[in-house]
């Protein structure tokens, strides 16, 4: 498989903040990537320097293993880009929009920018100034997803769509997929990630912490098991990899490693198992793990910024 | 009403050092004339001999107001500030009422506002407040630092006086202007037009016909005659006016649902047109509101100058002064006349080329830019088009002022022969215009967020051109407005170096613009 996007090392400053501090990122082809991470981490950063609008202070960054900085005008005809929060020109109407942005990028779909207004309820002779913030986003996705373009860079695209909207979106972006095309989708939405993405990669304050399938990424976080025992066996909190152990009566409760399932479920069946209630890591849970210390060492990053 | 209080005590917070620093600047405008006056001429002779030839001066007149008492420093005061001091109250009273009007309410800000326990007319009306309030502080720095100067206490009050009401006017058509246009933008454009018609209307008036100032605010500020024989009834004129667009605009406001003007949204087209394909097609698209506002405007006002025909001959002295001043020299009255207004055009039309030029920055700073260089539209080409757009409106416009001012004074005189005769005398101006459309795009290239500092280049031009000859200012300063140095056509020849020269000079600006602007990240 080849790497559409390739990122390895990738710093960029904005005066004093390192915004990006050594990122790295590979987004094969035919993969729904997620890109996720709090608020500020770097993601739209990546993405601007990965449309060239941005230029990188160090490391290597690729398209299609091409420079985005100097073959911006080549690399453009083949991705489209929706922002999180779209900005239209108040005179021009939605139908323009669309237009100009699919002309610009070398010509768009007839039947499917018909198709996608349908599908999107959008209409089209409405001008920038009177859409709402969804409608504004609908104006993005379909100018995006009627070009015929080969990667679709995505920065939070459903932020404002309403819940049927949103399932829209989905099946569009699988129907994408389909083709054998690339999408890296930047989101907040845990469920949008869950059901599109085949890989994610989490970042935080510019660097990638995680990256893998959503089933390997499980693995890193805890599963919480719920069982009722004839008798509970001595010794479950000496085992390697479980937390929050809870007994009450026949009843246990404990978190563990997902990697180190294996002899607590060994302890558990030595007891006699009545019942026994698994439930895996949810994505919430692999975020919470990455994002929830987070003013702990934003703290130590700041004492570290005013030492000189 | 409930709640306008509390509004208005949130709005003078705010905004209270804005107003101090616009009085500061309006009040220096005023004082600095008295201090320039009483320091250039050291005799009463030589003050009334510069003082003749001023009178005489219909080009001044035109810019200025009606030349009275010209020989004494508050003649002078009110004669060079008044004008420029009502403009001045004009645009803070738009930018004020606009701001917390029409802006608010774009914003969504208003809504949250309007969902409080406060008065339908709340907001509307502590607006309004804080521009009249603003336009106090206005005339009352002015009354105080002319009091304070040392000149009459009486006229003095009637110069302050006088700016608040002129700006109490433009404050209730700039509220106008928020009721019938649904965009901020349009509002500032209406209620700017309404600045520029007034000012305009005096001109003339001033000139040949009394009567058109007598429809002008400015005109009644004027009339009130301070420092000649100060007379207070004009000042009722602009407390009608007021009150009247006052309650026109509440009545509008009562008329319009929220967040629409008068004009409801029509649905627009849903395809877009085939020119609309490209980085240029896109610039004009987006340009050509303001480009064919700016044309007629300034087609409109040489129109207007042009209508006064050969009766600027009667109104220039024959003093010597007069004749270096106003003449450089030459014989032709009217040539000479007709030569300054063409700079006088171009220098409006150098409003355009600056906005122009910092069009693609406005673009950048409201974040549109990026999903239009996210397509295969290389930001060199993008910004090409905004400079296309830039280079041939100007010249169009400036073509448009020749054009009214020819086709006008033709049909005021009844010959023809001379329609297209200050066509080109104004295009000649053009690269004047550009250096500093130039200046705006190399700023916009090499530090956007200074990019606001080329209208500096705009204003170091009028005070050169409405000052510089007049005080005696040093040469190299005087150098530094590109108009300068171009032939004053068609009462000079004209002369192809300083052309070529500057053409290069803007040439060269806006290219190192458009190359920083490539080699930056984008805002």
């Amino acid at each position: 498989m080849t790497d559409v996007i390739d990122i390895r090392g990738l710093v960029k400053t904005f005066g004093s903040v390192r915004a990006l501090d050594g990122l790295d990122l590979a987004v094969q082809q035919g993969e729904v990537h997620g890109f996720l991470g709090p608020n500020g981490a770097g993601k739209s950063t990546t993405i601007r320097v990965l449309l060239g609008l941005l230029r990188k202070d160090a490391g290597e960054a690729q398209l299609f293993g091409r420079d985005p900085w100097r073959d911006t005008a080549e690399l453009h005809r083949r991705l489209a880009y929706v922002p999180g929060d779209v900005n239209l020109w108040p005179n021009l109407t939605g139908g323009e929009v669309i237009d100009l942005l699919g002309r610009l990028r070398g010509g768009l779909d007839e039947r499917r920018r018909a198709d996608l207004l349908e599908r999107f309820e959008l209409d089209p002779t409405k001008r920038g100034r009177s859409y709402s913030k969804g409608n504004r986003q609908k104006v993005a996705l379909v100018a995006a997803l009627a070009s015929d373009v080969e990667l679709l860079l995505l920065d939070e695209p459903t932020s404002g769509l309403d819940p049927l909207m949103e399932s829209v979106f989905r099946d569009c972006i699988a129907e994408f997929r389909t083709e054998g095309h690339t999408v890296l989708l930047s989101s907040h939405i845990l469920a949008e990630v869950e059901h599109l993405c085949d890989r994610v990669s989490i970042i935080r304050s510019g660097r990638c912490v995680e990256s893998g399938s959503l089933g390997q990424l499980r693995h890193l976080t805890r599963t919480s098991i719920t069982a009722h025992l004839e008798s509970v066996p001595a010794g479950l909190d000496t085992l390697p990899g479980v937390h929050d152990l809870d007994i009450d009566g026949h009843r246990v409760h404990l978190e563990v490693d997902t990697n180190r399932l294996d002899p607590v479920l060994d302890a558990l069946q030595t007891g006699g198992v009545q019942s026994l209630l698994s439930q895996p890591p949810t994505l919430e849970d692999l975020f919470l793990r990455h994002y929830g210390d987070r003013i702990g060492e934003d703290v130590e990053e700041d004492v570290q910024g005013v030492a000189p | 009403m409930t709640g306008t209080l509390t509004l208005l005590h949130a709005f003078v917070r705010r905004d209270r050092w804005l107003y101090v620093w616009w009085g500061i600047a309006v009040a220096l405008l005023y004082v600095s004339q008295a201090w320039s006056v009483d320091g250039l001429y050291k005799t009463q002779a030589e003050f009334d001999k510069a003082a003749a030839a001023m009178e005489g001066n219909a080009a001044l007149i035109a810019m200025a107001g009606p030349a009275r008492a010209l020989n004494t420093t508050g003649g002078q005061v009110t004669w060079q500030a008044a004008a420029f001091g009502a403009i001045c109250a004009g645009l803070m009273s738009m930018s004020v009422i606009g701001r917390l009007t029409r802006a608010e309410e774009e914003s969504g800000r208003d809504e949250l506002l309007r969902a409080a326990p406060v008065g339908r007319y709340a907001p509307m009306t502590a607006a309004l407040l804080d521009a009249m309030l603003a336009n106090v502080v206005l005339g009352l720095l002015v009354v105080g630092s002319l009091a304070a100067y040392g000149l009459a206490v009486a006229d003095s009050i009637g110069l302050g006086v006088g700016l608040t009401l002129t700006g109490w006017v433009f404050s209730g058509t700039a509220l106008i202007a928020a009721q019938l246009t649904a965009s901020n933008r349009a509002a500032y454009g209406l209620a700017g037009a309404v600045l520029g018609v007034a000012y305009v209307l005096r001109a003339i008036g001033d000139v040949s016909s009394p009567v058109l100032s007598w429809i002008s605010p400015i005109g009644w500020y004027q009339a009130m005659h301070a420092f000649s024989g100060l007379r207070w009834w004009p000042a009722l004129l602009p407390v009608v006016a007021a009150a009247a667009v006052i309650v026109g605009a509440r009545t509008i406001f009562d008329r319009r649902d929220f967040g629409s003007g008068v004009l409801a949204a029509r649905p627009g087209p849903a395809r877009a047109a085939s020119g609309l394909a490209n980085g240029l097609g896109l610039a004009w698209r987006l340009q050509r509101p303001a480009f064919t506002g700016w044309a007629l405007g300034l087609l409109l006002g040489g129109l207007s100058f042009g209508t006064m025909g050969d009766s600027v001959k009667d109104l220039v002295g024959d003093s010597s002064y007069s004749q270096d001043l106003i003449l450089h020299g030459s014989n032709d009255i009217v040539d000479a006349f007709y030569a300054t207004m063409i700079v006088m055009l171009a220098m409006i039309a150098a409003g355009f080329a600056i906005s122009s030029a910092l069009r693609p920055h406005s673009e950048e700073d409201t974040g549109r830019v990026e999903s239009l260089l996210a397509t295969a539209l290389p930001r060199s080409t993008w910004l090409l088009g905004h400079v296309v757009v830039t280079l041939v409106g100007t010249v169009v416009i400036l073509a448009a002022c020749g054009l009214g001012l020819g086709v006008s004074y033709a049909a005021v005189t009844g010959d023809t022969g001379p329609a297209l005769r200050y066509v080109v005398p104004s295009l000649t101006f053009a690269p004047a215009v550009l250096v500093l459309s130039g200046l705006a795009r190399l700023l916009h290239g090499v530090a956007p967020r200074a990019s606001v500092l080329a209208w500096l280049g705009l204003l170091v031009a009028w005070v050169v051109l409405l000052f510089g000859d007049l005080f005696h200012m040093p040469q190299w300063l005087q150098d530094l407005s590109p108009f300068e140095h171009l032939a004053l056509m068609p009462l000079e020849d004209f002369r192809l170096a300083p052309f070529l020269v500057l053409t290069l000079v803007a040439a060269a600006l806006s290219a190192a613009g458009q190359l920083a602007f490539r080699r930056r990240d984008l805002a």
